[in-house]
């Protein structure tokens, strides 16, 4: 995958600048600057999913191509806003399609610019890691994981931006 | 003490009725009479030859369903001859979602020459009783005296990404093993998919 994508900036970067086919190693600095997304897999997420630091981590799994996830967006990302100052932190872990990283996914957060913390998460072994975040989830999402330190909730399906406050404010105390 | 009391009955409440919801592998699914993209009304007693039935929930709009597309006719060209079709059900509400209405489906049905049913779950009312969630979401059932008896839920193979790399075929082997009149051996499997859309 990562060859292709030094493939695919190689061809991009090559019609664009000049007709020279440049070295991989003058390449990746620039790739970096392109993809500033953050990529793991269900070893890398785990830490994500257990944080015990005392604060609450409010974990949504979206995808540009899930018409609802993009629809709450905006909630996670006021409570991203108005509770920072309450040791709240949103993270979205983005479960799009790693093909269209570049088509969909970067200019969606473009243009959006959110302000919680994005990452990627592309791991094929779902029937795995489906049940492993939570024993309930059917695979559906949206879906939702708020948890501090030991206490957690998983949430399927969408959520108003009144549940989600009320949600969040079992957490609080 | 009380929210906290309150809290522990809401949640309980909360699990209870996710639990009761749907059916598990062993219950018996409920028919249904629903319409086709050919505008027939289509119900599993109808096959009166099948010895079970591989009912897919899946729709035009989520990229994972679309994903499964051709495998999706793959199952029916490899399993209909042995008597267990393929038959696709279209749950979302077509307001929320006009890309699965009727002609919609039709159109895609055309274009990716669908050999089986796609009906549609018109006042979505089977798809909760089957417990599907998502789409695509697979109910592999088997005729048997009591009914059409649920053996196996879930995905239809490991690798949504790639048909050419699946190692484990989930839906295949449920199907293999029912016809040599074996035990299925994963009975439930998960995956991602995209919610059901309700208004």
């Amino acid at each position: 995958m990562k060859q292709f994508l030094v493939i695919i900036i190689l061809v991009v970067f090559g019609c664009k600048n000049s007709n020279e086919v440049q070295p991989v190693e003058e390449i990746e600095p620039i790739e970096s600057i392109e993809t500033d997304l953050e990529i793991y897999d269900f070893e890398g997420l785990k830490p994500f999913l257990n944080q015990e630091d005392d604060k609450i981590h409010v974990v949504n799994f979206w995808a540009t191509w899930c018409a609802p996830c993009v629809k709450e967006l905006p909630y996670f990302e006021t409570v991203n806003r108005n509770y920072a100052d309450k040791n709240v932190e949103v993270l979205l872990v983005s479960l799009d399609f790693p093909r269209q990283y570049d088509t969909k996914l970067k200019p969606f957060l473009k243009k959006e610019q959110l302000n919680s913390k994005v990452i990627c998460f592309d791991d094929i072994d779902q029937n795995t890691w489906i049940p492993a975040i939570d024993k309930d989830w059917s695979g559906a999402i949206p879906a939702t994981l708020i948890y501090k330190n030991g206490k957690r909730k998983f949430y399927e399906g969408s959520f108003t931006m009144e549940n989600l406050e009320a949600e969040l404010k079992n957490f609080l105390n | 003490m009380i929210a906290v009391v309150i809290c522990m009955v809401t949640l309980s409440a909360f699990t209870m009725s996710t639990e009761d919801e749907g059916y598990s592998v062993g219950d018996i699914a409920t028919d249904f009479k629903l319409e086709n993209i050919d505008g027939k009304m289509v119900s599993l007693s109808d096959y009166e030859q099948a010895k079970g039935f591989i009912v897919v929930f899946t729709c035009n709009t989520c990229p994972y369903a679309v994903a499964y597309e051709d495998r999706i006719v793959a199952l029916d060209k490899k399993y209909a001859s042995k008597d267990y079709p393929v038959i696709a059900i279209m749950p979302n509400d077509t307001d929320v979602m006009p890309g699965d209405n009727m002609k919609a489906m039709q159109a895609r049905a055309k274009a990716k020459g669908f050999t089986f049913p796609y009906l549609m779950d018109k006042g979505q009312k089977i798809y909760p009783q089957y417990g599907a969630t998502k789409t695509p979401h697979v109910y592999v059932l088997e005729k048997t005296r009591k009914g059409n008896e649920v053996k196996y839920i879930g995905a239809i193979d490991d690798n949504y990404k790639d048909a050419a790399a699946v190692k484990t075929k989930y839906v295949e082997n449920a199907v293999d093993a029912l016809l040599s009149g074996k035990e299925v051996e994963q009975k439930e499997t998960r995956a991602i998919g995209c919610s059901i859309k309700v208004k």
